[in-house]
């Protein structure tokens, strides 16, 4: 089927990128890299027990044997935010995943085949948009009861939401495209049409969106954390570990401090990839 | 005005119905037994059969919501398990804390964002201009609630000069005491806003009024005050009602970081102890809250817009 379309037998050589791609987008995906090398090899370089007391080392400043200092139990501030690193990552993928698959196949599927089943999926959206997102996670996460599995479970049921708007909205328009038309006079299923030739077309607007979602993911997650109601301590969840800091925070600020700017430099890195991959793709919007 | 208001009102019934669905099936959303999980695990059964009578839980689901319905338009929100009052009154006692907390955050971004919009969009590619860029682009990663913290160390305790938490006696102590709380949420909200409004104000200077001032020879500064300003306001509140649910979801954090006395740190508290019938009115409040907030931003804008009042009419 794929050889038809190029008929004299040698393929086009394929290139990764079709654009040369906008330097965000590079310098955004090695800063990704980075913190994913980090979080896999990092607990394993330094493989000590980031929840293990050493009381006799307690609120320690930065110095050379810590680096970031210690908390008020002795444990190593940049030790713990190694550590961290794998759960704040993964509290950024299975906030992001669950939504934006269950957002895309809901949103996909009204847009397809319209009608009530649109109708239905629409209401059910208006009535989540209506709550402020956070306070009906926590409100879920409250039912459930705290937890990073809970808050999963809670993040995925309210955000699919934004997925299905805009995938439907994106549906909207492909299936009355050309492209689809054709695959329907040529009799394919509608898993085909869907799958195929429409699938690849309406994700890319979910996908940009996801990468911000990304970074909102881990600011709730370690918010929830901070609250008490994601990771559990002793857990070196940053959020957490912020948390366990303010009570020092006059004494010992860099408990706090530093987990905060570990934040801020992981979601610029995922910043800067989303921006790039979103000039990538519609180059023509922004300018 | 008089059927726009309440044709606009009318188009919120049923989303006001779908809060309350929503809101009445979270508590049903309790793994088991809702009664013996509020009841905790020393309940006799007799106990049990009663709060399960209470609450309804003997009869259908449409009963059920039917109940839940009357008591809430009698304005009864169920009692507390932990402070032992009607929740009603708790949750009217903390709601002054949290509206003035809202008001004052949403001031303080209008503040911050609107000028730096302004400058960003006069001078494009500036060096003003770059800097919003890339504010809008680090800023979204800023953590409000370590933000706060951080407020809190410079502000309150190396540089001993702002009251680190609370919400104070008086109207004055009130802005002294909820400006850290404030600024932070309206620094973590800039971000978000910074870029539409930057695209708004550009609009607004493209638009052919503008020229026509400038061709008068109005003075650039007045054409910017009377013109740019003036129009570009519309679309700026707009982008804030926007962001509202953001907005509530930044000051239920931060009043815990601060302490302060409002819904969002009653919430995290009722969670704690397992209050249901608080987190679920709490819930219901600040998603009413936000239906009233857009219902407002549409009024505010068909007053300031006639040719609105027209269209939707």
């Amino acid at each position: 089927m794929t050889a038809a379309a190029v008929p004299s037998g040698k393929r086009p050589r394929r290139r990764f990128f079709r654009r040369r791609p906008p330097r965000t987008l590079l310098i955004g995906g090695l800063m990704i890299v980075f913190w994913v090398v980090l979080a896999i090899f990092g607990p394993l370089i330094w493989n000590a027990d980031p929840t293990a007391l050493h009381l006799d080392a307690s609120l320690l400043p930065p110095s050379l044997d810590h680096p970031f200092g210690t908390d008020n139990l002795g444990r190593d501030v940049l030790l713990r935010i190694i550590h961290g690193a794998a759960i704040d990552l993964q509290i950024g993928l299975f906030t992001v995943l669950p939504a934006l698959t269950i957002g895309s196949i809901v949103g996909g599927l009204a847009g397809y085949y319209g009608s009530l089943a649109d109708l239905a999926v629409m209401r059910l959206v208006d009535i989540v948009v209506a709550f402020p997102f956070f306070v009906l996670v926590i409100a879920i996460i409250a039912v459930l009861g705290p937890g990073l599995i809970n808050m999963y479970i809670a993040v995925g049921l309210v955000g699919w939401v934004s997925y299905a708007r805009v995938v439907r909205a994106e549906m909207m328009v492909a299936k009355q495209m050309d492209y689809t038309r054709a695959a329907r006079v040529l009799g394919f299923s509608d898993a085909r049409i869907l799958i195929r030739h429409l699938l690849p077309n309406v994700i890319v607007q979910a996908l940009i969106y996801s990468t911000s979602d990304f970074i909102l993911g881990i600011l709730l997650g370690s918010s929830l954390g901070f609250l008490g109601l994601g990771a559990q301590p002793p857990a070196p969840e940053w959020g957490v570990m912020i948390a366990e800091g303010y009570s020092f925070l006059a004494r010992a600020p860099w408990i706090s401090a530093l987990p905060g700017l570990v934040i801020v430099a992981l979601a610029a890195a995922f910043s800067l990839f989303g921006d790039g991959l979103a000039d990538y793709l519609r180059p023509e919007i922004d300018n | 005005m008089g059927a726009f208001l309440l044709r606009r009102i009318a188009l919120l019934v049923p989303v006001v119905i779908g809060i309350t669905l929503a809101v009445f099936f979270l508590i049903r959303l309790i793994p088991g037994d809702p009664a013996r999980t509020l009841l905790g695990i020393h309940a006799t059964p007799e106990l049990i059969a009663q709060v399960r009578h209470t609450l309804g839980l003997d009869r259908s689901v449409g009963i059920q919501y039917l109940i839940f319905m009357k008591s809430l338009v009698q304005g009864d929100l169920g009692h507390s398990y932990f402070f032992s009052s009607p929740v009603s009154s708790l949750v009217l006692a903390r709601l002054p804390p949290t509206l003035f907390l809202l008001a004052y955050a949403t001031a303080l971004t209008v503040l911050i964002a609107f000028p730096a919009a302004i400058l960003a969009a006069l001078r494009p590619n500036s060096i003003w201009d770059q800097a919003v860029r890339i504010a809008s682009i680090f800023g979204i990663g800023l953590p409000g609630y370590w933000l706060g913290v951080v407020l809190v160390y410079a502000f309150a305790i190396a540089l001993p000069i702002l009251p680190v938490a609370g919400y104070g006696e008086n109207l004055g102590e009130h802005f002294t005491f909820l400006l850290l709380p404030a600024l932070t949420i309206a620094v973590s909200l800039v971000p978000l806003v910074l870029r539409a409004l930057r695209a708004s104000v550009m609009e607004t200077l493209r638009a052919g009024y503008v020229d026509t001032a400038r061709a008068k020879g109005l003075a650039p500064r007045l054409v910017l005050r009377r013109h740019v300003v003036r129009n570009a306001l519309m679309p700026a509140i707009t982008v804030l009602a926007l962001n509202i649910g953001y907005l509530i979801g930044g000051t239920v954090i931060i009043e815990n970081v601060f302490a302060i006395p409002g819904l969002g740190s009653l919430m995290i508290i009722s969670i704690g102890t397992r209050d249901y019938p608080t987190i679920q009115a709490i819930t219901l409040v600040f998603a009413v809250l936000v239906v009233l907030i857009n219902l407002a931003t549409d009024l505010v804008y068909a007053a300031l817009d006639p040719r609105l009042r027209a269209e939707i009419r």
